[in-house]
């Protein structure tokens, strides 16, 4: 717990409602996603962008820390505070405040829930592409701090490619307003894709201008069973290599399928090397012929078995193997450590075979699956926390999953974020001069290194 | 413009107009047509760059140095640049026009003075300044320096400069051909035909050929023995009053001769011919018959697309590329034609090579003035010959194809350059 | 003027080939495509790789000159006018097409390439590099980046940000950094690739650039409409986004720039007609069918007074010819032409046309008006003579009126060109002082010495209200 006077001060500013103490709230404000917990020293929930103007004063003032959060369903610890930071909560946030159909924008508050603007959009006709795992629950304001993804991105790009313009208030407590609702504006430095990623250390959100598109009238979906992964992942070079552009290509490997197999036993085919679940979207007219194609190309590419849906129903049921995933892992291990390294395409087989590789000499159980068409992958591996030298191996694999990405051209996170739990391998990835320049940009928003520090880059 | 309004750094003789200068937006997109700019890749090597300078050298911030004279001479004036201007701006002329403006201003070298006043305008000397390189030619005097490598002992530049010249012809061609050559059959047309100087010096058998095919299809060919240099060399150089004096030669001379249309095989001297009306303007003496005189120039595939032509052709089985001269194709908006005549040969196989309206590097003189440069652009030209695997190069211009003929040499490919028209010559002649 | 033994410490870095310092070389370095802006920088450089770049910006700072980074001077901002003096680096001898991954679908380019070579090399084999700025033929992929350049095809395709992935740069402080990489998703720390994208050659130069390609869209169909109203023209391009169809290009010409077009083309344009749409629809060809057929309904419905439409790629060429001539039609009208950018949401097209023609009434200017109606980015030009110094007083007001009135209307001072020196005095207005602060700070944070391209985007100038800086 702070000090009684921050409590006072804060309270002044929002309103004692929204300034929490209890030691229950210092637990629930003290997790993400991640396997990590912490306890908040303090939890304030703003509304407005001028009480969140005030609390970076004082933060600045009494040299508190300031942590920013969202829905907290981050998976790599950057949402969390500890016992000496004020955990800011944008959740009251929450309005979707314009939906622009001639400009085709939205105006959002942070706090509003991906899902939630999705659907709004998609009464109208629109679409917000991006879909992160997490959509129903996380907040936009978190998605644009993270720069989330999620399959679609392989058609229609990540968070950073729809996000136009941003209100942000700096460290310093200036509220700043950055882009607009221009699809074309070089007016000064690019400081807005500059925030998008920068989880919540150069800035807090307060309102986001959003790109949006037409909806796509339809989609379909094809799954294929190759009896060997290199065949899959080179038949996903070869889909995309024939000019084709699925909306997504989502991966499973043998481990996942055996895993989601103990779980659903819907008859799975568990000898398989991989399955391939291929959704493609637009008109009606022209999906025929391109799943068509690409089914072609699936069993050309040493496919055993290649399902290809005729309309919406059939295609739902073909993803109900992926999306079960989650719970299938859940449910097989006490813990699991879900990483979203990112290689590019050409690599992936590689990538796989390393992991693997990884798996065996550890003895842990790393199901891989994941975005193959856009290089992402989620190594999950799985453990009990409570086994000291199991953990020992977890940490030890980690790591080498990390160096085998950067070894292949990759990086560390594709969605997720650094957060706490990558901060030790960024000079891996990282050249110290890079890092050097980060801490300089951070230094030059945050010259009292008040929000948020200790994530992503160390400190000098 | 008067004296009063000219820009500071020229005089109002003959100035780039200031209005023309201006009207350069610097927008940048002659830099990807300029050859010059394509090989050296600097700003003061572009159209743009040229006019810039002209533009600081008329408002005073530049002299008329001896580094800005070197810029103002590296440009090809192959008109690239105007064809793309979208503001209408013909950089080419712009350059010309300083040109003058330095030959006015400043010392001239006294070779340049007498090539220019004393040789080039004089036919007899013309072909007495030749007369060492056809002996030199002929009594295997170049044989010998070419194959014991003498040549290798000058300087570089000028061991190659002297390979570069075809076998001139003995006789000159202005003694060998008649001043009237009589029609085949029955006279449709009366046309005079211009010997000019490159042409008829170095390539006499082509222009031959050129009488003999205009008489073949119905024309009493009038060749005046007196026809000086059409004056585009002066004019290249900035002398201005060569140019004139030339072009009023030349019109009083086929003037007199009466002739429906004034024809030449020589790109260069067909659109300086065209230009003489431009060039006359304001010679009240002049300007009328300039005018016609310009209206009756015709290059001779132009002239031989307007009228039927005689279709007993013997076959030639010959693949065949061409070359646009830049005085034709964007000087006389001359494309189609000589593509049309090569393709009517029997047994010729036409083949387009890339970018076949990039300027060669000739450039009149440039070849011996810029070495370098000019091979850098050759070499350019070569490559996309080579791709055609073309027997033949055909073009219709002298200085291309002694640039053309050059530049096989040099890449040594099996290829041989000639005059489109020599072809159809050829191909009418009997076996 | 700078001292004999940086001149020789610059030759010896370059070569003396590649060190140009006449007077005629300095005249032809000092302006870009920009009107009434130049002046002479002391002398240029030319590298050929990185290790060239990096010693000589080293240099900078040791020896305090100014280093102002060049493409092909196509830049209409004055972003490359070296107006404090320095070197002038001419990157355009390192200009080669490093590499094309087919199977990564991406590109590693030097940044002297010229942009429609880089789309010669990738079309050639069935990719795609969408951004087509109206330079493309001249203007250098360094260039591209520095200015975030944009082209017909933004509205559907994007611009040059949304393409480059990875970058390689030379600091101002000399140090070469890396960013980015082939991996289509990134988010490991700040995105250090795309703040250098658009920051016009004052945070680093580029040295590398990844861009990202796309498979070539299979078909493509063009149409001509013109109407008798602004409204229905501007309506038309609202009710086809409605309508849920992205033209890879919507352009429009207003009634001034018509009748500029006719006297240049002469293609019997219809003169009395107030503006003028080129839409382009493109992909597998069942799709380029129905979205065409939609677009010509729409475009009925909003009275369009004639449609041409366009049935061999040559049709397509010879219809986008109208729009394409533009720029040259204007300029052969007067000497001088100040060709702006000042861009607005889409929703605003309409208004802003109006306020613009007003706004040349009241100043008694001709301006005419085109550009790229689908995603608000207008192209007022200024058609003047800058001899005649009290019409450029007045075409000053104007311009000034026009910023105005785009950021009155929720636009911004540049859709494509960037702010160079043109707009600088304009930077505060728009950002704000909380925006140009943090600008300020980031400049300071890579440049401490202020060497790389001095005086631009009213970095230099601009006072924080209150304390002093």
């Amino acid at each position: 717990m702070l000090n009684p006077e921050i409590a006072r001060q804060l309270s002044q500013i929002v309103g004692e409602r929204y300034v929490l103490t209890s030691p229950e709230d210092l637990i629930c404000y003290g997790y993400d996603a991640s396997s990590l917990q912490k306890l908040a020293g303090i939890v304030v929930l703003p509304r407005t962008p001028q009480e969140i103007s005030e609390i970076l004063k004082l933060a600045n003032r009494e040299r508190v820390p300031v942590v920013p959060r969202g829905a907290a369903t981050g998976l790599s610890g950057g949402s969390l505070p500890d016992v000496s930071s004020i955990a800011l909560s944008v959740t009251r946030m929450n309005q979707i405040k314009e939906i622009d159909l001639m400009n085709l924008v939205a105006v959002v508050e942070p706090g509003v829930v991906t899902a939630d603007l999705q659907a709004e959009v998609e009464g109208k006709g629109l679409f917000y592409p991006p879909d992160p795992a997490s959509l129903k629950q996380s907040t936009l304001g978190g998605n644009v701090a993270e720069g989330a993804g999620g399959p679609r991105c392989l058609k229609y790009g990540t968070t950073k490619d729809y996000v136009l313009g941003l209100e942000v208030v700096l460290p310093t407590g200036e509220i700043m307003r950055i882009g607009g609702k221009l699809m074309k504006d070089v007016t000064g430095y690019n400081l807005t894709q500059l925030f998008v990623g920068s989880e919540g250390t150069l800035g807090i959100i307060t309102e986001i201008i959003l790109r949006l598109v037409p909806k796509p009238p339809s989609k379909r979906t094809a799954m294929a069973v190759f009896p060997r992964l290199d065949d899959a992942t080179q038949t996903v070079a070869n889909i995309l290599g024939a000019g084709l552009l699925p909306s997504t290509i989502e991966i499973m490997d043998t481990t996942t399928i055996w895993v989601v197999e103990q779980y659903l036993h819907m008859g799975l085919p568990v000898e398989a090397g991989a399955i391939l679940i291929i959704e493609v979207d637009g008109h009606e007219e022209a999906l025929g012929p391109e799943l068509a194609r690409i089914g072609q190309l699936c069993e050309e590419g040493g496919a055993s078995e290649v399902k290809v849906a005729t309309n919406m129903e059939e295609s739902e049921s073909l993803w109900t193997a992926r999306r079960a995933v989650s719970g299938a892992l859940g449910r097989l291990a006490p813990a699991k450590q879900g990483e979203d390294i990112s290689v590019p395409r050409s690599a992936i087989p590689e990538m796989v075979r390393r992991i693997n590789d990884i798996s065996k000499r550890y003895n842990i159980t790393i199901p891989v699956f994941g975005h193959a068409g856009d290089g992402n992958l989620h190594p999950n591996l799985l453990f009990d926390m409570r086994d000291p030298e199991m953990m020992e191996r977890v940490h030890k694999a980690t790591a080498e999953i990390f160096e085998a990405a950067v070894d292949l051209g990759g990086t560390l996170s594709g969605e997720h974020g650094i957060g706490l739990l990558k901060q030790p391998f960024m000079a891996r990835r990282l050249s110290p001069l890079v890092l050097e320049l980060m801490r300089r940009v951070k230094a030059t928003f945050d010259p009292n290194g008040i929000l948020n520090p200790g994530k992503m880059l160390y400190p000098e | 413009m008067t004296e009063e309004s000219a820009p500071k750094g020229f005089s109002p003789k003959r100035v780039p107009s200031y209005d023309e200068v201006l009207n350069c937006i610097r927008c940048g997109l002659c830099l990807s047509v300029c050859p010059t700019y394509r090989e050296a890749g600097t700003e003061t090597n572009s159209p743009r760059g040229r006019v810039a300078l002209i533009r600081a050298a008329a408002e005073g911030k530049l002299e008329l140095s001896h580094n800005f004279v070197d810029h103002m001479y590296r440009c090809l004036n192959c008109m690239a640049c105007a064809e793309v201007c979208p503001s209408g701006v013909q950089a080419h002329e712009i350059v010309l026009d300083a040109r003058v403006e330095i030959a006015n201003k400043l010392p001239q070298p006294a070779a340049k003075k007498w090539i220019f006043e004393g040789l080039v305008p004089n036919p007899n000397r013309m072909e007495a300044a030749v007369w060492p390189l056809r002996l030199y030619q002929r009594t295997g005097l170049r044989w010998l320096a070419e194959r014991t490598g003498v040549l290798g002992m000058l300087p570089h530049h000028l061991g190659e400069v002297a390979k570069m010249p075809p076998t001139a012809s003995m006789t000159p061609l202005r003694r060998k051909l008649p001043e009237v050559t009589p029609a085949q059959g029955e006279r449709k047309y009366r046309v005079g035909f211009f010997l000019g100087c490159a042409q008829s010096l170095l390539f006499a058998e082509n222009s031959a050929g050129t009488v003999r095919v205009l008489a073949r299809n119905g024309a009493e060919v009038v060749t005046p023995k007196d026809t000086a240099c059409c004056g585009m060399p002066a004019m290249a150089y900035g002398d201005l009053d060569t140019a004139m004096k030339l072009a009023r030669h030349n019109i009083d001379l086929f003037e007199k001769a009466g002739v429906d249309a004034v024809i030449t095989d020589c790109a260069t001297c067909g659109e300086f011919g065209k230009h003489y009306k431009e060039l006359l303007k304001h010679d009240p003496e002049y300007a009328e018959l300039a005018a016609a005189y310009s209206d009756r120039v015709k290059d001779i595939s132009q002239f031989l697309a307007e009228i039927p032509l005689d279709d007993r052709l013997n076959e030639i089985k010959v693949k065949v590329t061409y070359h646009d001269p830049c005085h034709l194709a964007r000087g006389q908006g001359i494309t189609a034609q000589p593509r049309d005549l090569l393709k009517m040969i029997p047994g010729v196989e036409f083949v387009e090579m890339k970018e076949p309206n990039w300027c060669c590097g000739g450039a009149g003189t440039y070849m011996l003035t810029h070495y370098e440069g000019s091979m850098n652009i050759l070499d350019r030209k070569m490559a996309n010959a080579a791709n055609t695997e073309a027997d033949i190069i055909a073009s219709g211009c002298p200085v291309c194809q002694m640039q053309l003929g050059y530049g096989v040499r040099r890449a040594k490919l099996r290829m041989k350059v000639t005059h489109p028209v020599a072809l159809l010559d050829q191909a009418y002649r009997p076996r | 003027m700078l001292e004999q033994s940086i001149l020789v410490e610059l030759e010896r870095i370059v070569g003396k080939e590649n060190l140009l310092c006449t007077k005629e070389d300095l005249v032809c370095y000092g302006f870009d495509a920009t009107p009434r802006l130049g002046r002479w920088p002391d002398a240029v450089v030319r590298p050929g790789n990185t290790r060239d770049v990096s010693a000589i910006i080293q240099l900078a700072n040791g020896d305090g000159f100014k280093v102002i980074p060049r493409g092909a001077g196509t830049n209409l901002s004055g972003g490359t006018v070296p107006i404090q003096g320095g070197v002038v680096m001419q990157m355009n001898r390192m200009n080669r097409i490093q590499e094309i991954d087919t199977e990564n679908l991406t590109a590693w380019v030097e940044p002297g390439v010229v942009t429609s070579d880089l789309h010669a090399a990738v079309e050639a084999i069935g990719l795609f590099y969408p951004p087509d700025p109206g330079s493309m033929t001249v203007s250098t992929m360094g260039g591209n980046v520095a200015e975030n350049a944009g082209g017909l095809r933004g509205l559907k395709y994007g611009v040059t940000r949304d393409y480059v992935i990875g970058l390689e740069v030379v600091l101002p402080t000399g140090e070469v950094m890396n960013t980015g990489g082939k991996t289509i998703k990134n988010v490991t720390g700040y995105d250090l690739t795309k703040l250098m994208v658009g920051s016009e050659g004052t945070l680093g130069v580029i040295t590398r650039i990844l861009v990202k390609l796309i498979p070539k869209p299979e078909a493509k169909k063009t149409m001509l409409v013109f109407y008798r109203t602004l409204n229905d023209a501007a309506e038309t391009v609202s009710s086809i986004i409605a309508h849920r169809i992205i033209p890879p290009t919507l352009e429009f010409l207003d009634n001034v720039t018509i009748n500029c077009v006719e006297q240049y083309i002469h293609a019997n344009l219809p003169l009395e007609m107030e503006a003028m749409l080129l839409i382009e629809v493109d992909g597998p060809p069942s799709v380029v069918e129905s979205d065409a057929a939609k677009v010509m309904q729409v475009c009925r419905e909003h009275n369009a007074a004639e449609i041409q439409v366009s049935a061999t790629p040559e049709d397509s060429l010879r219809l986008s010819l109208g729009r394409r001539s533009a720029l040259p039609a204007c300029a052969r009208l007067k000497p001088t032409m100040v060709l702006e950018d000042a861009t607005v949401p889409r929703s605003q097209v309409a208004p802003m046309v109006r306020q613009i023609q007003e706004i040349a009434k009241k100043h008694d200017v001709l301006i005419a008006t085109f550009g790229h109606a689908g995603d608000g980015n207008l192209h007022p030009t200024i058609l003047c003579d800058e001899r005649d110094h009290e019409q450029m007083e007045r075409v000053d007001l104007a311009v000034d009126e026009i910023f105005k009135a785009a950021l009155a209307l929720g636009g911004t001072l540049s859709g494509e060109h960037g702010i160079g020196l043109s707009k600088a005095a304009f930077m505060t207005m728009e950002m704000k002082d909380a925006g140009m602060k943090a600008t300020v700070a980031i400049k300071r944070a890579l440049d401490p010495n202020n060497v790389l391209n001095p005086g631009k985007m009213y970095l230099d100038d601009y006072r924080a209200p209150g304390a002093g800086n």
